[in-house]
C-alpha cells in the first residue's frame, strides 16, 4: 500500500476533521481517517494542522486517529463499464457497496468503481509503431450494442507509440499501450483516472450552433438550449424540477447522459432505476439505461460526498466528450450541493457571504458551468458537454444567491412557475419569466427543418402571449365579456396555446416525447388559428363561430393523437383548419354584403 | 492508541476512572463542555450525572484533544460545573428493537413510562443508517384512506411520506386519527403496526392520540414515543429517530407496514434550531441552521420500501406551518424532502368544511404509481386532473368576482362557481367518521363534474365521458 501516515485528527465536528502533527500532506489529498479508513481530502493546510472533509458518516472518530495519506487527489476511474452504473458522490459503484454491505450504506466500506474482473474486447485503432498526442484514440471496446467506448492517450501523454496490445479480451487493469514519452516510458491501461477538481483539456472552444433537442415543447420552440449550452431550472418544491430533469434524459438527443441526484430523494433514483432499462431510446431502439450513468448522492447520505458529486458527474462527461459524444448533464440539485458548501464552510468556521454561504460559492458555481461547452477535442472532433442544473430557492423565491450567481454563468433560464404547478399546468415554465439566450444561434438550424417559418412562428406566438399578459390586467378589472371579438381571439388563442401546446403529459405514451417536426406543425397550426382566424373577424366572422369550428376538438386533442410520425395528419388538421376558417369567413362576408346591400 | 502523544489539557475535569470524569469546564444552554478527556468520539452516548445522583442523556456535538462539546437531551438545569460526573458510553444511542415495544408508552429517548417492564431486544443506533438507493423498491400501492381528498385528489401509496401541513387550530389532530383508524390496503390483510412520535405536543393531545388508538382497538399494534411539550425541548432531537429505529425494525426484521406519524415537525425544529443557536452557528433563514435540509432529509428519508423485504414504512409527519406560511423555513424544506403534501386551508375551515384539504397547493408526488386500471380505476388520472383544473378554475372566477362582481360573470363563469359549491360541500367535505370506498370518491368527482358543460372537460376522454359520466348525473 502506498499509504502513508501523515498526522493524527486533533477534533471532529461532523464531516469536517482538523489533524495535527502533519508533516507531507498534500492540499486536496485523498486520505484514509482512522481505523474504518473513512474517505477524506484535505481542503486545508496551515503549519502542521489541516482540516479534512470526511465523505462518510464521522460518528465514533476520535481525537488521536490516523490519518493515512494516498497521494491522489479525489479522482474518479474513467473507462469501460461506467455505462449503466450507478454511483455515490465518490464514485463507489452502489450496486456493488449493495452486495457488499446490504441494503443500507455502512461507512469504512470501498469498492473499485470499474470492475476488476470483467474482460472488455479492445480492438486497436493504430499499429504500432507511431506518434501520438494526448486525447488521441488508441483502441475502441464495445461498451454497449451502441456505444464505442473509445480508449484514449491521456491527456499530457505525448509520444511515441511502441507497442499496442492485439485485439483481444482485457480487464481495465491491463496494459494494452506502451507510450515513449519526453518524460519516460508511460503504459497505458483500458482505465485512466483523472482528479475531479480540474476539468480534462481540449484543443479549443466552437460556437454553439445546434440546438440540444429535448422533445419537450416548451423548452425547444420558446426557450431552446444550444449543445454545448448551459441552463439553470428553478423552481419551489413541486413546480416540476425533477420532472424536467427527468424527462430531458430520457429524452434529450444526446449520445450519453449523466444524471446527478444531489442531495435530493432516494425514491427518485430508484425511479431512474426501474424505468430507464425498460425505456427505449428513440434513436437508437435501445434501453435508455445504455447511455446512462448515474451519480446518486441523497439527501441523507454524507454531505461532504454530495459536495463532491457534481465535479464527479461532470468529469465522467468530461471523458466520454473527449471520445467525440455529445454529452448531456443534469444536476438536480444545485442548491443542496450549495448548502453542501455552506455547511462544510460553516463547521471550518469560514466567514460567511450571503445567507451563510461561503464568499466562493460564485467562483464554484462558475467553475462548474463553465466545464459545459461545444469543443473541438485533443483528437480533433467536435463534441460537447450541455449542462442542465436545477436549483431550489427557499420558498420559491429566486432572489436568492444561488439563483442569483447562477444567472450570471448559463444562458438558458426555466423559471418554474407556483401557480402554473398549482394549476397542474405542466411543465410549469413561466413563458413570461424564462429566457434563452441561444434564440439567434440556433434559429439556423430551426429554419432548414421548418422551411424557413421556425422565427417567425415563434415570435408570432410570443407575441400573443405577451398582448394575453396586458389584456388580462383588464380582464381582471373588468371581465372578459367588454372586450371586442379581436381581443378575445387573443385570449382565446393564448389559452388554446396553453393547452394544446405547452402543457406537455410527462406521463401518456404519445405526449411524453414530441419531435421537431410534430413542434413545428403543431406551432404552425395554432398561429394559423390567431392569424387566420384574426382575418376573419375582421370579415365579420364571430370568435364563438370560430371556436365552434368542428376541426378545433382535432386542434385539441393532437398532441395526444398524432404520433411523432403522423405528420400527414398534422398537415391534413392545419388544411382542414385554413379551410373552415375561410369558409366562415366567407360565409360572414357575404352575410355582411347581404345586409349593406 | 498511543495516548502518550496526547497534551493533556489540564482543566476542571478530573478522571474518576477509564471513561468517567468529574467537574465541567462550562454550561450554556443544553449544552456543557468537558476537559481532560479522553478517547471519546464523534456522536457517542453520554451518562450526566448531577450532584444528587440523577442521571440525563447527552450526545457528543464536537471532540478534540482532551475536550469535548455534549448536548444534554434532558437539558443541563441544576447541574454545577463542580460536581457534575460525565460518562462517556463509547457508543451512539441507541433503542430497543423488538416486537415488545408494540402496545407501549415510551419517553423521547425510548425509555418506557406507561409502568410496565423495560422491553428486552437487540439495541440499535437511533441514527440508522441512509438506505442503499438500488435496494429500494420504488412505492405503488395504493392505500385507501377513505377520504376523498385524500384517495381522489393526493392519493397516499405505502413507503410514501406525505406531510399534513396545517397552521394552528386547524383540525390536523382530527385528520391524522381518522387516517389512522380507516388506511387500508383493500383486499389486504397483511400485518401492520403504528409508531407515534410526538414532539413538543401538550399532555392533552398526545391523550388525544393514544385514545385514538384506543378507541380503534389498535393499541396493541401501537409504540408511542412521546417528548412533551414540558420536556426538554433537546430530547425532541431524538424522538423521531428513536421512533424511526423502531419503525424499521418492524417494517424490515419482522415484515410489517408500518405508518409512522411524526407530530409536530415544527417544535423539532425548534429543538434544531436552539442547539445551533447556542453553539453560534450560522443561520440560514429565519435562525434555522443551514443543515436544516439534511436533517430533516435524515429522518423523511427513513420511509420506504425495500426489495426483497415484506415490510414498508409511510410517514405522516405534521408541520405546522408559522402565521400560515408555506414558505417558512420549516414547511419549505419539509416539502422539498416529502413525496408531496396535504395542505390545511383556514377558508374552508372557516366555512365549515371538514377536511379542509386545499386542493391546488395540496399535491401527492407519488399518485401516478398508484392510480389507474389495476390499482383503483382506469379512469383515476383523468378525473383527478379535471377536478384539478376545473378547481383552479373556480378559484380565478372567484378572485374575478370579488372585483367585478357576481352579476357580472358569464353564464359559464356561474356554472364554474356551482361546480365549486358542489366540490367543496360534497367531494371534500365528509363525517370524520365516514370512510369512503375508492369508488365512492370517484363517483363523488363524476357528479361534482357533471354540473360542467362537456365542452370543458378538457382532460376527459370521450369514453371516460360515456361510461362515468350517467353515473355522476
Ligand atoms: N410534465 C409533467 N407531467 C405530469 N406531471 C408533472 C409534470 N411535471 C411535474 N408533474 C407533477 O408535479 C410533481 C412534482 O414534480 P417534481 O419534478 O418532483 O418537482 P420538484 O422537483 O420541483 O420538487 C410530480 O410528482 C408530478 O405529479
Ligand atoms: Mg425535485
Amino acid at each position: 500500500m502506498r499509504d502513508r501516515l501523515i498526522g493524527h485528527v486533533r477534533r471532529v465536528v461532523g464531516p469536517v476533521v482538523e489533524m495535527d502533527g502533519v508533516a507531507d500532506a498534500q492540499m486536496l489529498e485523498l486520505v484514509y481517517v482512522g481505523a474504518d479508513r473513512l474517505v477524506g481530502e484535505v481542503v486545508r493546510l496551515y503549519g502542521e494542522e489541516a482540516t479534512i472533509q470526511v465523505y462518510e458518516d464521522t460518528t465514533g472518530l476520535r481525537p488521536g486517529a490516523a490519518v493515512y495519506g494516498s497521494g491522489e487527489p479525489l479522482s474518479v476511474e474513467l473507462g469501460p463499464g461506467l455505462v449503466g452504473g450507478i454511483y455515490d458522490g465518490v464514485q463507489r459503484p452502489l450496486d456493488e457497496l449493495r452486495r457488499l454491505t446490504g441494503d443500507f450504506v455502512t461507512k469504512g466500506v470501498d469498492a473499485p468503481a470499474l470492475d476488476r474482473e470483467k474482460r472488455w474486447t479492445f480492438r486497436p485503432s493504430l499499429t504500432a509503431p507511431c506518434d501520438v498526442r494526448g486525447g488521441a484514440v488508441l483502441g475502441v471496446v464495445q461498451e454497449t450494442a451502441f456505444l464505442e467506448h473509445r480508449i484514449l492517450a491521456p491527456p499530457g501523454v505525448s509520444g511515441r507509440v511502441t507497442e499496442i496490445r492485439p485485439e483481444g479480451e482485457y480487464t481495465v487493469d491491463d496494459v494494452v499501450a506502451t507510450v515513449e514519452t519526453a518524460s519516460g516510458r508511460q503504459e497505458i491501461r483500458l482505465h485512466q483516472k483523472w482528479p475531479v477538481r480540474q476539468g480534462r483539456p481540449y484543443a479549443e472552444r466552437l460556437p454553439q450552433t445546434m440546438p440540444l433537442i429535448t422533445g419537450q415543447r416548451v423548452l425547444d420552440t420558446l426557450f431552446p438550449v444550444a449543445r454545448g449550452g448551459a441552463v439553470v431550472v428553478p423552481g419551489g418544491f413541486g413546480t416540476g424540477k425533477t420532472m424536467v430533469q427527468q424527462a430531458l434524459a430520457k429524452w434529450c438527443d444526446a449520445d450519453i447522459v449523466v444524471y446527478i441526484g444531489c442531495g435530493e430523494r432516494g425514491n427518485e433514483m430508484t425511479g431512474v432505476l426501474t424505468d430507464f432499462p425498460k425505456l427505449v431510446d428513440p434513436r437508437t431502439g435501445r434501453s435508455l439505461m445504455e447511455r446512462t450513468i448515474l451519480i446518486a448522492n441523497t439527501s441523507n447520505m454524507p454531505v461532504a460526498a454530495r459536495e463532491a458529486s457534481i465535479y464527479t458527474g461532470i468529469t465522467i462527461a468530461e471523458y466520454f466528450r473527449d471520445m467525440g459524444y455529445d454529452v448531456a448533464v443534469m444536476a438536480d440539485s444545485t442548491s443542496r450541493w450549495a448548502e453542501a458548501l455552506r455547511e462544510l464552510s460553516g463547521r471550518m468556521e469560514e466567514m460567511p457571504a450571503e445567507e451563510g454561504f461561503p464568499a466562493y460559492l460564485a467562483t464554484r458555481l462558475a467553475e462548474f458551468y463553465e466545464r459545459a461547452g461545444m469543443v473541438r477535442t485533443l483528437s480533433g472532433q467536435e463534441a460537447s458537454i450541455t449542462t442542465i442544473g436545477a436549483v431550489s430557492p427557499p420558498g420559491g423565491d429566486f432572489s436568492e444567491p444561488v439563483t442569483q450567481h447562477t444567472k450570471r454563468f448559463i444562458r438558458t433560464f426555466w423559471a418554474l412557475d407556483r401557480q402554473l404547478a398549482n394549476a397542474r399546468h405542466y411543465p410549469a415554465v413561466s413563458w413570461m419569466e424564462s429566457y434563452s439566450e441561444y434564440v439567434d444561434d440556433v434559429a439556423g438550424w430551426w429554419g432548414e427543418k421548418t422551411n424557413g417559418e421556425w422565427r417567425e412562428l415563434r415570435t408570432g406566438i410570443m407575441s400573443v402571449m405577451q398582448r394575453e399578459a396586458r389584456l388580462e390586467q383588464v380582464v381582471k378589472l373588468v371581465g372578459a365579456d367588454v372586450l371586442p371579438d379581436s381581443q378575445r381571439l387573443v385570449l382565446e388563442a393564448a389559452e388554446l396555446f396553453k393547452n394544446a401546446f405547452l402543457q406537455q403529459n410527462a406521463y401518456d405514451a404519445i405526449d411524453a416525447y414530441c419531435g421537431v417536426e410534430k413542434q413545428y406543425l403543431m406551432l404552425k397550426i395554432i398561429v394559423t388559428y390567431y392569424t387566420r382566424g384574426g382575418e376573419a373577424i375582421r370579415r365579420g366572422a364571430t370568435l364563438a363561430s370560430l371556436r365552434k369550428m368542428k376541426v378545433m376538438r382535432d386542434v385539441m386533442q393532437m398532441k395526444f393523437e398524432c404520433g411523432n410520425e403522423d405528420v400527414a395528419r398534422l398537415e391534413s388538421i392545419l388544411t382542414r383548419l385554413e379551410k373552415s376558417i375561410d369558409e366562415l369567413a366567407n360565409v360572414f362576408a357575404r352575410r355582411r354584403s347581404d345586409v349593406t346591400a | 492508541m498511543s495516548s502518550q502523544t496526547y497534551s493533556l489539557d489540564v482543566g476542571p475535569t478530573s478522571p474518576l476512572n477509564d471513561r468517567e470524569y468529574v467537574g465541567l469546564r462550562e454550561l450554556s444552554g443544553p449544552i456543557l463542555a468537558v476537559e481532560g478527556i479522553h478517547d471519546v468520539g464523534y456522536n457517542e452516548l453520554v451518562e450526566v450525572t448531577d450532584g444528587q445522583g440523577r442521571v440525563r442523556l447527552g450526545m457528543t456535538l464536537e471532540v478534540s484533544r482532551g475536550a469535548a462539546v455534549v448536548q444534554v437531551f434532558e437539558g443541563t438545569a441544576g447541574l454545577r460545573l463542580s460536581d457534575t460526573r460525565v460518562r462517556f458510553r463509547g457508543e451512539p444511542l441507541s433503542v430497543t428493537t423488538s416486537l415488545e415495544i408494540l402496545g407501549r408508552v415510551f419517553d423521547g429517548l425510548g425509555r418506557p413510562i406507561d409502568g410496565g417492564p423495560e422491553p428486552v431486544g437487540e439495541q440499535r443506533d437511533v441514527n440508522g443508517l441512509p438506505v442503499n438507493p438500488t435496494a429500494r423498491d420504488f412505492p405503488r400501492k395504493f392505500i385507501q384512506t377513505g377520504i376523498s381528498a385524500i384517495d381522489g385528489m393526493n392519493t397516499l401509496v405505502r413507503g410514501q411520506k406525505l406531510p399534513i401541513f396545517s397552521g394552528s387550530g386547524l383540525p390536523h389532530r382530527l385528520l391524522v386519527s381518522q387516517i389512522t383508524r380507516q388506511a387500508k390496503i383493500v383486499g389486504e390483510d397483511a400485518p401492520f403496526a403504528v409508531v407515534f412520535a410526538g414532539m413538543g405536543i401538550k399532555h392533552d393531545e398526545a391523550m388525544f392520540y393514544l385514545r385514538t388508538f384506543e378507541e380503534s382497538g389498535a393499541m396493541q399494534r401501537v409504540a408511542a414515543f412521546l417528548s412533551l411539550a414540558d420536556a426538554p425541548s433537546v430530547e425532541r432531537l431524538i424522538t423521531p429517530r428513536a421512533a424511526l429505529t423502531v419503525a424499521e425494525y418492524l417494517a424490515f426484521d419482522a415484515g410489517m407496514h408500518v405508518l409512522v406519524l411524526l407530530t409536530d415537525m415544527t417544535n423539532y425544529c425548534e429543538a434544531v434550531r436552539e442547539i445551533s443557536t447556542q453553539r453560534q452557528g450560522i443561520p440560514s433563514r429565519k435562525g434555522y441552521p443551514g443543515y436544516l435540509y439534511s436533517d430533516l432529509a435524515s429522518i423523511y428519508e427513513r420511509a420506504g420500501m425495500l426489495t426483497g423485504r415484506p415490510g414498508s414504512i409511510t410517514q405522516v409527519p405534521v408541520v405546522t406551518m408559522p402565521n400560515d406560511d408555506i414558505s417558512h423555513p420549516v414547511p419549505d424544506l419539509s416539502g422539498y424532502i416529502t413525496e408531496g403534501q396535504i395542505v390545511l386551508e383556514r377558508d374552508l375551515h372557516q366555512r365549515g368544511v371538514y377536511p379542509p384539504i386545499a386542493g391546488l397547493p395540496s399535491l401527492s408526488r407519488l399518485m401516478k404509481d398508484g392510480i389507474g386500471e389495476g390499482m383503483t380505476r382506469a379512469d383515476h388520472a383523468h378525473l383527478a386532473s379535471q377536478l384539478f383544473a376545473g378547481y383552479a378554475k373556480v378559484k380565478e372566477i372567484r378572485a374575478l368576482a370579488s372585483v367585478i362582481g357576481e352579476e357580472e360573470l358569464t353564464p359559464l363563469d356561474n356554472r364554474y362557481l356551482q361546480f365549486g359549491e358542489a366540490f367543496e360541500r360534497e367531494f371534500l367535505s365528509q363525517r370524520i367518521d365516514e370512510d369512503r370506498t375508492i369508488e365512492q370518491t370517484l363517483a363523488l368527482g363524476w357528479k361534482a363534474l357533471s354540473v360542467l358543460p362537456r365542452e370543458e372537460l378538457h382532460r376527459i376522454t370521450e369514453e371516460e365521458y360515456r361510461t362515468y359520466h350517467e353515473q355522476g348525473a
